[in-house]
């Protein structure tokens, strides 16, 4: 946090650390690049497709729950809708694309779409607070389910399919024995939503949301413009997660109320972020991950019973993150870290 | 005209069931400030509890009430001590997603344990039943389920305004310091609120049997239901929700007779209306 927001933080001075040996400071640029190496080399070192189609989801859902991650993580407002977001990318891309646009100007489009959404919807939500929020936006999303769902030329309950075209990185169609390409858009466009997020979450508004996060009365306070940065948070947030949406609808080719609007997807955005860490930047990257291949395993294993153990296990996961370590894994290997650095210390001074 | 004195009445029998499944939710609420994500879900676990006493034992949705209720107060009573109780004081985000976490437990081990297959009881003497006044029909389950609501209502709004006990839930809900003063123990009475909430949920859940099929999802649709019914009668206000119940009920009626496809939209639209114009709601003080 820097700027006005510091001189309310409590006067207590900081405990003296205790002295231990001098650790190398983790450079700054080493995590983005060993995060990237790790995915650039996945695909390489599992070869097969199945493989292969859990990443690009993993990615996808990672962009989204990265967009939730804004919102809910840093800003403080915990949203139960973002399947609204998801669904403007999905279903702006589906039509501009059903009606012979390309799929790259359908998708770069449908992100204003999805931002301008976010601040209709916003605009009034955001004079909530906590659950009243969390309550709204699940309401907002709803309502918007109910209406593509009554709608006849977004395809009622049917949904849109999409058409197969000639494969080429222009038309975002490749072929499907290989979706090595697939998983390259994909993680290309997850630089990008991370590259965007990581810009608005070192300027001046990072750390106004972070205060906002923090204490919204405090915020407002100091003279940060509260609604307006929610809004902008919003908006960015609304935007990245649509950006998902919008590659989703061009890897499956077909949208559906259920899978573009549903609360569950709201729901799996959350808990994927919550679960690698809200508030930390590779959080949601973490969780989505976690999530796609437990999903994998699990389905795989009680397949045709109709049971599943996916949904008991997250559950089970996400009360644990929050019983014990609310900022998520991450958190938690933080922590883990820094004890062992701690009893390292301790065994070395003994001597 | 027929149709809307129909539609009405419909909404008045459904609406004292939403009031009912709110209580639960509003008394949590009232009590210790936290919105319980699972509730619907708690309210499912009590519609299969009444459906396995039926389908194993070959009860009555109505005898086996008190199981279910009985049923959902321990599962309140598990969740207060395993969850709630570790994350009071904690940010509201580690509450919003401690109960969030739970909510989506308890749907996966529905899933898990029951399959998503829908559960249905049948009760030939409460479909036998039905009554007719000038041309509006009432349904037997629909009755018993209307009857039921109102009685548990009730008797909640009396333990909790008329008792000693549901007096000092509400002490340690306004100030647990002040409470603790007056040799209340606030963490127990916590405890206690949870269990009351559960029992008045697994009662309400029992009751649903007699009309609804019971799934994995069933809470999910009832429990916006009471967000906006919370909401719409002031969080934490019991009279609140008996009356906002049978409001949003009838409003629901109304509407599903002109336009069925959006009644649960009509129903959030109004949850957005009331917290944003009127946020403490119709009988909410704040």
């Amino acid at each position: 946090m820097s700027g006005p927001v510091q001189q309310l933080a409590p006067a207590v001075a900081a405990p003296e650390q205790p002295r231990r040996p001098a650790v190398r400071r983790w450079p700054r640029w080493a995590t983005p690049v060993l995060v990237f190496g790790a995915l650039i080399a996945y695909p390489f070192v599992l070869q097969d497709s199945a493989a292969h189609n859990i990443g690009i989801l993993a990615l996808t859902y990672a962009i989204a729950a990265s967009g939730w991650n804004l919102l809910g993580g840093y800003t403080g407002q915990v949203s139960f809708g973002h399947a609204l977001y998801f669904g403007a990318g999905a279903y702006v891309t589906a039509l501009l694309v059903r009606a012979g646009w390309s799929p790259w100007l359908a998708i770069a489009l449908s992100l204003p779409i999805a931002a301008a959404i976010a601040v209709l919807t916003g605009y009034p939500v955001f004079r909530l607070r906590n659950h009243y929020y969390s309550i709204a936006t699940i309401a907002v999303a709803e309502i918007a389910f109910l209406l593509v769902t009554n709608t006849s030329w977004l395809g009622r309950a049917n949904g849109l399919e999409l058409p197969i075209t000639e494969q080429s990185l222009a038309n975002l169609q490749f072929s499907l024995q290989d979706k090595r390409p697939y998983y390259f858009v994909a993680l290309a466009l997850f630089a990008l939503a991370a590259g965007a997020l990581a810009l608005f979450l070192r300027g001046r508004a990072g750390s106004y949301v972070r205060a906002i996060r923090d204490d919204q009365f405090a915020a407002a306070a100091v003279g940060i413009p509260v609604h307006r940065y929610k809004l902008a948070a919003a908006m960015v947030s609304g935007a990245v997660t649509a950006l998902a949406g919008g590659f989703y609808v061009m890897y499956v080719l077909f949208i559906d109320p259920q899978s573009g609007l549903g609360l569950d997807l709201s729901v799996s955005f959350t808990l994927m972020a919550v679960l690698g860490g809200a508030g930390r930047f590779w959080g949601p990257l973490l969780g989505a991950w976690v999530l796609v291949i437990v999903q994998d395993v699990t389905r795989h294993e009680f397949s045709g019973t109709g049971r599943s153990v996916d949904l008991l296990i997250y559950g089970a996961l996400i009360t644990i993150v929050a019983v014990t370590e609310p900022g998520g894994i991450l958190a938690l290997a933080q922590r883990l870290a820094k004890w062992a650095r701690r009893t390292a210390g301790r065994t070395e001074a003994t001597p | 005209m027929t149709d809307l004195a129909q539609a009405v009445v419909n909404g008045v029998l459904i609406g004292a069931v939403f009031a009912l499944v709110a209580v639960g939710l509003t008394l949590i609420y009232g009590v210790m400030d936290i919105v319980n994500f699972a509730h619907g879900e708690m309210l499912m676990l009590g519609m299969y509890s009444s459906f396995f006493a039926w389908s194993l034992f070959g009860l009555d949705p109505l005898v086996s009430l008190p199981m279910a209720g009985f049923a959902i107060a321990l599962t309140g009573a598990l969740m207060y001590y395993g969850v709630i109780a570790r994350v009071l004081g904690k940010s509201p985000l580690a509450q919003i997603i401690a109960t969030f976490g739970v909510q989506v437990f308890l749907r996966g081990l529905a899933q898990f344990l029951w399959t998503p297959d829908t559960r249905t009881v049948t009760s030939p003497w409460a479909d036998d039943l039905r009554l007719e006044v000038a041309g509006v029909v009432i349904g037997g389950p629909q009755l018993i389920m209307a009857i039921g609501a109102v009685v548990t209502t009730g008797a909640v709004a009396l333990f909790m305004n008329r008792t000693k006990t549901g007096g000092a839930i509400r002490a340690a809900g306004e100030d647990p310091a002040a409470a603790s003063l007056m040799g209340i123990n606030p963490k127990r009475m916590y405890a206690l609120a949870w269990v009351i909430a559960g029992a008045a949920t697994g009662v309400a859940g029992g009751l649903l049997m007699n009309g609804y099929s019971s799934s994995p999802t069933a809470g999910v649709t009832f429990v916006l239901m009471a967000f906006v019914v919370v909401a719409f009668g002031g969080f934490g206000s019991i009279a609140g929700a008996a009356v906002a119940g049978l409001l949003v009920g009838v409003a629901q009626g109304v509407v599903g007779l002109y336009a069925p496809s959006y009644t649960l939209a009509a129903a959030l639209a109004l949850y957005l209306l009331v917290v944003l114009v009127r946020p403490q709601g119709l009988l909410g003080t704040r």
